[in-house]
């Protein structure tokens, strides 16, 4: 068959199906959006993982005047410990960079972090205990300064921002999942309506089948202007779907950026893998819908 | 141009064969009449030829193929060298007679050019020049039909089976419809038509195949619609 005339009854199968066509397109495109939304919702995390996990520090509280863990029986940490621990947190690999902060500097942080309550008129600098701040080239790795520094004279806690964390991409991950399955949840659906649409249009279509049929047009030949309207639909679904993503990624930025400033947010490129990912998505689910039912409904 | 060797067929789920030892040959360019009772035969014998079903056992040759062994995936080439015709047209009723007669040609992946060319032909043949823009339902049955005849046609195929092609037709009408018939034979078409009309039988005096029950009980070179009585 040449290509202007299959380019012909395509159209005009579309056409003659219109509000199916309809449905369809609108199935893909929710679908899709959905399934795009999932894979947002999994590049969000992935973003503020690395803004996270990159800001994110290992602490060593030093024994002070009030710290009661038996390490600290020897009374606040000493001049000669201090030094000891510095220098093996230089020397450990994995340790990218060292802070101290001293007594004044926690205390100076205390007031900004409580300013304007009662506690900070009955807390001294004194009773503040001082810390090395770590941080580390693979957050990862935070064992590794726990089984060397903790349990330490002169160390009160080894405390790891991580743990922290966790508990609350754990909860984003519960989040991300449920986006992603109910996107492929709905991407099943869309697949079951494209499924059915070319079976009612197989069925619509039987004198054009049965004729083309009886003048020799091949197997291939009579599925493709189905296959196709599947396809075409299917594409139509994807703009739109990109589209819908493309406009969350501009709300997001105009909005929801300038109120949320503690993280990242996902960009333009993983809006652009998620649509390319849709497309595949969506050109293989019809066309692997519409092979297994035309099979099916358009024999030989 | 059509050789069966002990055709038999029986449908799944029937104990009765459709199609029962028949053996007969169609040389090229004759002009065959199917004739026999609703269920004796001859549908199931004119869907084995455009191999629409298979033959249980037995051999069946159809322009130069073994049907019995021509794989599924070359029955579309295979029946583009067949043309049909049935008693309800089958025609498009969207398209156009010219567009009707035209989609045979669109299917096999004719250049425009030659469609366009070759339409016109085919329907000046059939008698409908000036029908190319009315659409089917505009059209008497025997025009419908004569568009019909014009689609199998316009292939140039080897062999034309007819299913009842008068079937729907008046007296007047149907004479036109085997002048017709009768003219592509002269080009040298195999023709093989299926018919309940003893008048057209016994008009044309042409080769007169009987079935019952599946058995061929009567193969006459010119021969009428029955015996008397």
């Amino acid at each position: 068959m040449r290509a202007g005339f299959v380019t012909k009854e395509v159209l005009n199968g579309l056409r003659r199906n219109i509000t199916l066509t309809i449905a369809v397109v609108i199935t893909v495109a929710i679908s899709l959006s959905l399934l795009g939304v999932g894979l947002l919702a999994n590049s969000q995390v992935r973003v503020m993982k690395d803004y996270w996990y990159d800001k994110i520090e290992v602490s060593i509280f030093l024994c002070g005047q009030l710290s009661d863990s038996p390490t600290c029986s020897g009374g606040p940490v000493t001049v000669e410990q201090r030094a000891q621990i510095e220098s093996d947190l230089k020397t450990l690999p994995i340790v990218a960079n060292v802070y101290y902060e001293s007594q004044a500097e926690a205390f100076a942080r205390f007031k900004e972090r409580f300013k304007g309550t009662a506690l900070v008129d009955n807390v001294t600098a004194d009773q503040l205990p001082e810390s090395y701040r770590v941080k580390l080239k693979d957050p990862k790795q935070f064992a590794i300064v726990q089984s060397a520094f903790s349990g330490r004279p002169g160390i009160d806690s080894v405390q790891d921002q991580r743990t922290i964390l966790d508990k609350f991409f754990k909860l984003l991950g519960v989040l991300r999942d449920g986006a992603l399955a109910i996107g492929l949840i709905s991407v099943v659906t869309a697949a079951l309506l494209i499924s059915n649409t070319l079976r009612i249009a197989a069925f619509n279509r039987r004198r054009e089948t049965g004729v083309m049929r009886l003048v020799g047009a091949s197997n291939f030949s009579i599925q493709l202007p189905f296959l196709l309207e599947g396809l075409i639909s299917a594409i139509i679904g994807w703009g739109i779907a990109t589209g819908i993503l493309a406009a969350l990624k501009s709300l997001v930025d105009a909005r929801v950026a300038p109120l949320l400033t503690f993280t990242n947010f996902f960009g333009w490129a993983d809006v652009w893998n998620a649509s390319l990912l849709l497309l595949l998505t969506g050109l293989v689910v019809s066309a692997f819908a519409s092979f297994l039912t035309l099979r099916k409904y358009l024999k030989v | 141009m059509i050789r069966c060797e002990n055709v038999a067929k029986t449908y799944s789920k029937q104990d009765r064969p459709a199609l029962d030892s028949v053996t007969l040959e169609v040389a090229k360019g004759e002009f065959v009449f199917l004739v026999g009772q609703s269920g004796s035969g001859k549908s199931t014998f004119l869907r084995l030829i455009i191999r629409e079903e298979k033959v249980t056992s037995g051999r069946m040759f159809v322009a130069g193929k073994d049907l019995s062994t021509l794989s599924q995936w070359k029955v579309p080439e295979f029946r583009r060298g067949i043309g049909t015709v049935f008693q309800d047209y089958r025609l498009l009723p969207n398209k156009t007679v010219s567009e009707n007669v035209a989609f045979a040609m669109q299917i096999v992946g004719a250049a425009p050019k030659e469609i366009a060319r070759e339409v016109p032909e085919v329907l000046e043949l059939v008698g409908l020049d000036d029908y190319g823009h009315r659409m089917p339902a505009e059209l008497s049955g025997g025009e419908q039909q004569r568009v019909a005849i014009a689609r199998a046609f316009i292939n140039k195929p080897q062999i034309l089976i007819a299913d009842e092609p008068t079937g729907n037709l008046d007296p007047t009408m149907s004479v036109g419809i085997m002048k017709l018939l009768d003219r592509i034979n002269r080009t040298g078409t195999t023709v093989l038509m299926a018919t309940h009309d003893d008048k057209i039988v016994d008009q044309m005096r042409k080769r007169v195949i009987e079935l019952e029950n599946g058995i061929v009980v009567r193969d006459q070179v010119r021969g009428i619609y029955g015996y008397s009585g």
